[in-house]
């Protein structure tokens, strides 16, 4: 594989960058391989890359049904952050983190990570309190975290309303300064080049469309461009979890729903840090190119189609004008939605299923796209060792049977109540 | 925005209404013994079709009843609504 650097740079502008390697190939699917991944998002290639290389698997494909990336990796807000409260959801995000920090390197392709870090606003005195305890809980877990006063916000966030007319007056907020943003295409095309080169078939246009299972145990799995013998298969769908689930006959506390994110034009320098609404759920930052990258409420009802409705982006916006009142003079530039896999408690499930060889990784909720790493990493181990690892050991399928939930929000089996 | 036709009131916009998820969830009958996994049935197992959806909207900020809607969750389009106790 030709390695990006300066070098390569320089020397391929001699020749107007006519002679660049294809990032990864285009292969035709083989007869049979060790390990199947299905959906050719950040989560399934980076499970493919840490298969090949932590796990040494290098006979893996990935079938991806429309194009690599065009999915939620390609849809989010590219937050990064591990302010989480449970033990669970906080080693595990934290661990996720401490790859990010490396993963340009590692890649050898520029993720632009950017700890810029993530600011919760808190509007009253209660809030600032479990704030304060969620913070604790996650410096007692070596997570960063740092409650700021609100003196202290009016001097890194100038723009946010510190008036006294504000309808949710800032008190105060919790920062997690690693937290930030990253380029999410890069994050699928760094992982899809990587996997690519260690021997991994990246097969896009391929949907799967059913599994032949005997005994209870996975042979092979139907696609639209044939069959193929596999003994180990990973479902990393995301939002279309439930309908290859509905295939192998199994339900799952999952729904989908649609989330929206948008981005305004471009302005110059407004915002440093990835800033959260604490009256309402609204979240925004400023990308390289200026524009705000903004982002809050799921519509409120099942979905599967990857666009929203209006009234919605209305209600999110009007909380965005309310904590940056300046928002309001900037024109909208592009909205799209995206379908999450709603969880019951709202924490990810990665684990084996009653199928051998079926296994599992969904119900990300929001939250996919700073998991891609650890997710990966987690998933390939589970995948190659047939258990899961101490990291991912809570995001059983079974917890909504014996009752180990991981609810960090607290809001109980409504998951469209944002 | 969706237009949805309240059994009760007509046709009225998506704002005001809640919605309410999967209408064909059953709470298992009381003083009934049940097993856990019945329970857990209940509570946390959904049906996630892409297509055709029936399912419970509460009109809120209106008459305040709740109903059922059969809609499609690829299209948005709703076929039919209707009141609790009639067949969808």
């Amino acid at each position: 594989m030709q390695k990006y650097s300066i070098f390569s740079l320089i020397k391929n502008a001699f020749t107007n960058h006519q002679n660049w390697e294809v990032a990864w190939k285009d292969p035709v699917p083989k007869k049979e391989y060790d390990i199947v991944i299905v959906g050719g998002g950040g989560h399934g290639l980076a499970t493919a890359y840490y298969l090949a290389k932590e796990h040494k698997i290098t006979n893996v494909a990935i079938l991806e049904k429309g194009w690599i990336g065009g999915g939620n990796v390609g849809r989010n807000t590219t937050i990064l952050r591990s302010n989480y409260m449970w033990d669970a959801n906080g080693l595990f995000y934290e661990y996720g983190m401490k790859l990010w920090e490396n993963l340009s390197q590692e890649l050898n392709y520029n993720v632009m990570y950017s700890p810029r870090g993530i600011i919760n606003l808190a509007h009253s005195d209660a809030q600032l309190n479990t704030y304060s305890r969620r913070g604790n809980s996650m410096r007692l877990n070596g997570i960063d975290a740092k409650m700021l006063g609100r003196e202290e916000l009016k001097k890194i966030i100038p723009f946010a309303d510190f008036t006294s007319s504000a309808r949710f007056p800032i008190f105060g907020g919790l920062m997690q300064p690693r937290g930030g943003t990253a380029r999410h295409d890069a994050v699928a095309w760094g992982y899809a080049r990587q996997a690519d080169s260690m021997g991994v078939d990246i097969i896009q246009h391929c949907e799967v469309t059913g599994f032949d299972i005997v005994n209870g145990k996975l042979q092979g799995v139907q696609t639209s461009r044939g069959n193929i013998k596999t003994k180990k298969i990973g479902l990393c769908v995301a939002g279309s979890t439930s309908l290859l689930a509905e295939k192998l006959n199994m339900k799952l506390p999952i729904e989908s729903h649609v989330l929206q994110a948008c981005v305004s034009e471009p302005v110059k320098p407004f915002l440093d840090h990835v800033v959260t609404f604490g009256a309402g759920h609204f979240y925004c930052s400023q990308s390289d190119k200026g524009e705000m990258v903004m982002g809050g409420d799921l519509d409120g009802y099942n979905s599967y189609a990857q666009r929203g409705n209006l009234p919605t982006l209305q209600h999110v916006l009007s909380e965005g004008v309310a904590m940056f009142p300046n928002l309001s003079r900037l024109k909208m530039l592009r909205t799209w939605g995206g379908i999450m896999d709603m969880s019951m408690d709202g924490s990810p499930i990665i684990d084996k299923t009653h199928i051998e060889g079926v296994y599992l990784n969904c119900g990300w909720c929001y939250g996919g796209f700073k998991a891609t790493p650890v997710s990966g990493w987690t998933f390939a181990y589970t995948i190659a060792q047939d258990r899961a690892h101490e990291l991912n050991s809570k995001f059983k399928l079974n917890r909504f049977n014996t009752g180990h939930l991981i609810d960090e929000k607290g809001v109980g089996t409504k998951t469209w109540i944002g | 925005m969706l237009e949805i036709k309240c059994p009760y009131c007509g046709k009225r916009s998506q704002n005001e209404f809640s919605y309410g998820g999967d209408a064909n969830i059953k709470r298992p009958e009381l003083g009934k013994e049940i097993s856990d996994s019945e329970w857990d049935n209940f509570v946390y197992f959904r049906k996630n079709p892409r297509g055709k959806h029936s399912e419970l909207w509460h009109h809120v900020a209106g008459c305040r009843q709740w109903f059922k809607v059969s809609r499609d969750t690829s299209t948005h389009e709703i076929f039919k609504t209707s009141k609790l106790n009639e067949e969808l």
